[in-house]
């Protein structure tokens, strides 16, 4: 059977990390980096890291994923990693000609304590970096945080790196869209457009992770935030920071570095983070919610008075990022189900801040905990079971071996497809997460029930 | 493909490209470090010793000790199958563990969070073992994992092990099964000294049971009345391992991965090995041939002759079906320590032709043979991987053949310890390429245009968005078993499927492709629609409304 190691008795652990639920910094940063158009993520460090970030990026999204790496091998580990890098910008420039190289560091480059600004300052004069050409970097060592942690820390890179304030304002607003998927990315530039709102949005990975299949292959997509973009984010006239764990830095970066003031919003997930996004839109720009935006927004209430039947009191444990955890349980709580357990593998008292904030009232019972796994996670449901299990492909197993409906949310996602289209934000996001999760409950109800009850119409 | 390096990547690249003679294999720039800043295809050592080697076997606990990426990114991922026995109580594959290092641990030591973390597990799960694994981290800071593990050995009674496997030793993950098969050695086989009671007792080495094939060949193997003391490591138990020392010959699959494990064990305890391959139809066919060779039984022989005459039985229809689509097409393969050698027989099977291939982690050997193994030049990172002395057992060292019977075998062409290597078995002025980078891959596309590649994950959708499909052959996509006949049968309708599926010719839209009559919009010259078409495309008119008439009714663009 499978996980059948796992008892319903929950033991303490101290040193014992069973099924994370998060991994490391840099694959984060990587991601962030191919927001970027015409950007080559490198990997300082030794090539494994670089070969398990690209090669679970590549599973996730069925796309190419492209980014070099320092190859260290002992030498380096001893000596510093200065020649290699220095050799790898020379390479990267000749054979790829990228516009910009977003540099992040692992453990191996992290404890040996390369000092990635003076060794790329020394790579340019030695003319391994053209003129004209950027290098920014991000430091994301793997023993602190998680993957979430890696992309803030590159967003905040992007930020101190480029974005320049010339003193004159434009009339754009900066959207830093979190750790999302491309999908989501294309929604929040589509609703902001609906809005009537021109935004500026980094990373963007839309266009460069949902690419067509032409028979030509682009090694830099078109798609991507472009530099001079995130140059201009110093000019606009607000930004709106993403979720707190992945935007939360690079917003405030950019409002001490270049005075543009920062708001703070929940992932718009749901009816009403999705409103205080478009809310904080109209604000800023002074414009107003157009008819063809209220209409969508009522299309998703109206799909969600016909639906709460199916949803009301039902049990959820929900894993993932701390910001796709927060925002995805004020969609469940509109929906009147209850998130019972919620946990994310990251850290951050913000995390469980929040969630009581968001639970204690309808949900008094939930059990909420950061840097959790899921193998708690699973030993609990063990205790008391849930109606539905929503979380990254790594819950598979547990919902087969509890028998629980399965919705698969967050990052990663290695065994299905088209969630690489289809939006989790937004008005549009929730009509889709919702059909989601109303199929996995009506298809198990159908399956379950006895003959004389299987009925067409529902 | 190299003009675009700089010289010193030049010079480098050039000695890993070469154009293939199979008479006389020339030598291949093999084994060497990856330049820096150049996409590449390999891993690290922690992969290729926890992910490739040791993760398989299935009823003992991996703790990772690191942070958490090393044991997360190895969680699952390589498609190892394994079917839990009765007397198995946990089936720990589905299982990542971590100490997940903090940056107190980083700065203030591991290890007492390592002996810790072994503790809770111990308590947990009660596993039969514990392998420990270190990453990168590890090694700088200096944990001593060998001593925590001997510590909780003697403390919990379990046999605990630790792997030095960081990731920055060595130049790919090839030094990793060196490090895992020194281990394997040293904390596994030998303990169980029980032999099965089954006649013709093999241990199939370097088989890691991706999409089934482990239970593809031990099925024939079965049908065959031979027996599979141990698979190392695809779907393996630990006891099974303990005691492959008791088995009557090795033989290899993946020649790279575990060609260590082959010598040692002779040394030691004296087990022949062979190198085989249950890749192909006629490959299959052969190296059932060559263990019974070995056995000398004439029942096992014409056992084994029926068994081979009944699979290819069923097979060749299969195989003419599939010939009449995919003959006389082309492939490329580069790919894994061996598997971009054995695949070719598959395609050759078909009628297919192998255009260029190359290893990603392989040494010198496995393109030229075994026979330049003494000319290979140790470097600083082969050096520091450690070579075990290994000698006869004094109580365990059996010679399973007599010197006369050796004599025999060998008089009548059966070679032992023996591998030719890809570059004899490939057509001549065939391109070789080791440790193929990413813009090489582009270039080949675009000079060879093979029908298929075979590559891992990061290539894959590389490939598939020139049009060109791409089969995964490290873990094999969802797809498998391809090995034995059984398998074969799979691969070669995989292949088939692939290629001539109807998505490539949709690729290009009909308004990019040249004319085609049956394209021809609205029905003649003077239909308003049809002439406001005709004008768009010869870049006469900008996009106009036609006149009132109604567009034609199999007109896709009107109004």
């Amino acid at each position: 059977m499978m996980l059948d190691g796992t008892t319903a008795e929950v033991a303490n652990r101290s040193a014992l990390r069973i099924n994370p639920a998060k991994t490391c910094q840099p694959i984060g940063a990587m991601y962030a980096s191919l927001g970027i158009q015409g950007c080559m993520p490198h990997s300082h460090g030794s090539q494994g890291c670089c070969a398990y970030h690209r090669s679970h990026l590549t599973r996730h999204f069925k796309e190419p994923v492209m980014a070099t790496t320092s190859s260290f091998t002992e030498g380096a580990s001893v000596f510093g990693g200065m020649a290699n890098l220095n050799q790898a910008l020379k390479n990267i420039f000749t054979i790829y000609n990228p516009d910009i190289v977003a540099v992040h560091t692992t453990c191996l480059s992290e404890v040996i304590g390369d000092d990635i600004p003076s060794i790329v300052a020394k790579a340019r004069e030695s003319g391994a970096v053209p003129e004209g050409k950027i290098v920014i970097h991000a430091n994301t060592p793997s023993f602190v945080g998680s993957h979430v942690t890696g992309f803030a820390n590159m967003v905040s890179a992007m930020v101190n790196y480029l974005s320049e304030s010339t003193g004159e304002t434009k009339n754009q607003i900066n959207v830093l869209p979190g750790y999302v998927e491309p999908a989501d990315m294309r929604e929040l530039k589509r609703l902001a457009a609906a809005v009537g709102v021109d935004i500026v949005m980094f990373p963007d990975t839309s266009g460069v992770l949902d690419g067509p299949l032409t028979g030509e292959y682009e090694l830099f997509p078109r798609g991507g935030a472009t530099v001079e973009q995130i140059k201009s984010s110093g000019d606009n006239i607000a930004t709106l920071g993403l979720g707190h764990f992945a935007s939360h830095i690079a917003a405030a970066t950019l409002e001490s570095k270049c005075n543009v003031p920062a708001a703070f919003l929940e992932l718009p997930i749901g009816v009403t983070a999705t409103d205080r996004f478009v809310d904080a839109l109209r604000s800023y720009a002074d414009v107003e919610v157009p008819e063809a935006v209220e209409n969508e927004r009522g299309r998703l209430v109206d799909l969600m008075s016909d639906l709460h039947q199916y949803f009301h009191g039902k049990r959820v444990a929900v894993s993932g990022d701390p910001d796709h955890v927060i925002a995805l349980t004020q969609l469940l709580l509109e929906l009147e189900m209850k998130p019972v357990y919620a946990i994310t593998g990251s850290t951050g008292n913000q995390f469980e801040k929040r969630m009581h904030e968001l639970l204690d009232g309808p949900v008094p019972e939930a059990k909420i905990k950061q840097n959790a796994d899921l193998f708690e996670l699973h030993q609990w449901m063990k205790n008391e079971p849930v109606d539905l299990l929503i979380t990254n492909t790594y819950g598979k197993h547990i919902a087969r071996t509890e028998d629980v409906p399965f919705v698969r949310f967050g990052f990663p996602i290695l065994d299905r497809a088209a969630h690489r289209y289809y939006p989790t934000l937004g008005y549009a996001g929730a009509i889709n997460l919702i059909n989601q999760i109303l199929n996995v409950i009506l298809d198990r109800k159908d399956r379950d029930c006895p003959e004389a009850w299987y009925e067409l119409v529902q | 493909m190299l003009k675009i390096y700089p010289s010193k990547t030049l010079k480098k690249r050039s000695k890993q490209m070469l154009v293939n003679d199979p008479s006389a294999p020339p030598e291949i720039g093999a084994n060497t470090r990856t330049v820096p800043g150049i996409i590449t295809q390999r891993g690290c050592t922690y992969a290729g010793c926890r992910g490739v080697v040791i993760g398989p076997i299935h009823d003992i606990l991996h703790i990772t000790h690191g942070p958490i990426g090393c044991g997360y990114y190895s969680w699952l991922t390589r498609r190892n199958l394994a079917q839990q026995r009765p007397d198995q109580p946990i089936n720990f594959l589905q299982y990542a563990m971590s100490t997940d290092m903090m940056e107190s641990e980083i700065i203030f030591g591991g290890e007492k969070k390592l002996a810790a973390a072994i503790r809770e597990a111990y308590e947990i799960f009660k596993p039969k073992a514990i392998a420990v694994y270190a990453t990168c981290p590890v090694g700088l800071i200096g944990d001593d994992i060998h001593s925590v593990c001997r510590e909780a050995k003697k403390e919990l009674g379990i046999n605990v092990f630790g792997f030095s496997c960081e990731g920055y030793k060595g130049v790919s993950q090839s030094a990793g099964h060196h490090i895992a098969n020194n281990g394997v050695f040293k904390h596994m086989v030998g303990l169980l000294d029980e032999p099965d009671p089954e006649p013709f007792r093999i241990n199939v080495l370097g088989e890691y049971n991706i999409g089934g094939d482990a239970w593809a060949i031990d099925t024939l193997l079965k049908k065959c009345g031979i027996h599979v003391t141990a698979t190392l490591s695809g779907d393996v138990t630990y006891d099974q391992i303990c005691k492959c020392h008791t088995a009557d010959l090795n033989v290899v699959m993946c020649h790279r991965s575990i060609n260590y494990m082959a010598e040692m064990m002779e040394t030691k305890y004296g087990v022949p090995w062979i190198k085989v391959n249950f890749i192909g139809a006629e490959q299959s066919a052969k190296s059932l041939r060559k263990i019974a060779a070995y056995f000398q039984d004439k029942q096992l022989t014409d056992r084994v002759e029926e068994v081979i005459a009944q699979e290819m039985a069923e097979l060749r229809p299969v195989i003419a079906d599939v010939k009449t689509r995919c003959e006389g097409k082309t492939a490329a393969m580069f790919v894994g320590g061996s598997r971009a050698h054995h695949y070719q027989h598959l395609f050759k099977d078909i009628g297919m032709l192998t255009v260029a291939a190359g290893y990603e982690f392989a040494h010198r050997d496995d393109y030229e043979g075994r026979d330049v193994l003494p000319s290979i030049k140790i470097d600083a990172d082969s050096r520091n991987i450690e070579e075990l002395e290994v000698e006869a057992d004094p109580e365990k060292f059996q010679a399973r053949k007599t010197p006369e019977q050796l004599a025999a075998l060998e008089a009548g062409g059966f070679s032992f310890k023996d591998y030719e290597g890809m570059m004899r078995e490939m057509r001549k002025e065939t391109l070789i390429i080791d440790d193929i980078s990413h813009h090489e891959i582009e270039k080949l596309i675009e000079l060879y245009k093979p029908d298929i590649i075979g590559s891992g994950i990061k290539d894959k959708f590389v490939i598939e968005k020139f049009g060109v499909p791409c089969k995964q052959l490290h873990s094999y996509d969802y797809g498998g078993p391809y090995a034995a006949f059984t398998g074969a049968a799979n691969f070669y309708k995989e292949v088939d499927r692939m290629i001539n599926t109807k998505v490539w010719q949709l690729v290009t839209p009909s308004w990019k492709k040249p004319a085609d009559p049956a394209h021809t919009f609205g029905r003649g010259i003077d239909n308003p629609a049809n002439k406001a078409i005709r004008e768009l495309i010869a870049g006469q008119a900008k996009v106009k409304k036609p006149a009132k008439a109604a567009p034609a009714a199999d007109a896709p663009c009107g109004e």
